[in-house]
């Protein structure tokens, strides 16, 4: 039973972080803006839901001898947690590199430096310093 | 209400917050925000086909489907990165704006 409760609280709070992705996507106004809402929100919320998934498969396991398939679902479960953890940080920061490359402006308050352009370099498609 | 239900509306919250990336998707506006919107729609059907594992009962196959399918939306996405890595570093018309050409 308290299993049961824990993994419904770690899926509900993943779907609160989906939404979050879902709405930084579709509100904000600058491809990085969206990009900072998607990448993290989607990486912390789709671990949550699989962890609680997973969480709920410990249900079913109660000796080792007779239960080991579930075993098994479980760590599968926990190699998809590690496969989005390593991947989709990897996806959004190639994914924000190759926005930058492509010539995309970052919205600036007036006043403010760009400092993309120090640390990425100047790229092909942005208009040279004034 | 048993697990099953909540897990079945679980499935559908998740379908219905994949309207905002389509959204994204249909509106724009450059070529890399559509593939950003086409990446969160991939981590989100990984998930779900992990809820439908559970609701099936048969988690042990479903979930090397969603294995399967976070590693192609991976492969995806990276490539497509480095595509428009290449296409600005060539000098030619990067694929900005509407349409990439």
């Amino acid at each position: 039973m308290i299993i049961t409760i824990l993994s419904v609280v770690l899926i509900v709070i993943g779907l609160v972080f989906f939404f979050g992705a879902a709405l930084g996507l579709m509100r904000f106004p600058d491809f990085y803006c969206r990009m900072h809402a998607t990448g993290k929100g989607d990486t912390l919320s789709s671990l949550l839901v699989v962890l609680g998934f997973a969480l709920y498969q410990l249900r079913d396991f109660h000796d080792f001898s007779h239960d080991w398939p579930v075993l098994l679902v479980i760590l599968k479960l926990l190699a998809i947690v590690v496969f989005i953890f390593l991947t989709s940080p990897t996806s959004t920061s190639a994914l924000a590199d190759g926005g930058w490359e492509d010539g995309i402006e970052p919205i600036i308050e007036p006043g403010r430096a760009n400092h993309l352009k120090d640390d990425c370099g100047p790229a092909e498609g942005h208009p040279a310093e004034p | 209400m048993t697990f099953e239900d909540f897990a079945i509306g679980v499935g559908v919250t998740l379908l219905l917050l994949m309207i905002p990336a389509i959204y994204r998707i249909v509106v724009g506006p450059t070529a890399i925000d559509r593939i950003v919107a086409v990446n969160v729609i991939g981590t989100k059907t990984a998930v779900l086909l992990v809820i439908i594992g559970v609701v099936f009962g048969r988690v042990g196959m479903f979930v090397d489907f969603a294995l399967a399918y976070a590693l192609l939306n991976f492969t995806g996405s990276i490539a497509a990165a480095r595509y428009l890595h290449r296409v600005s570093q060539r000098g030619e018309d990067a694929p900005f704006g509407e349409e990439g050409n």
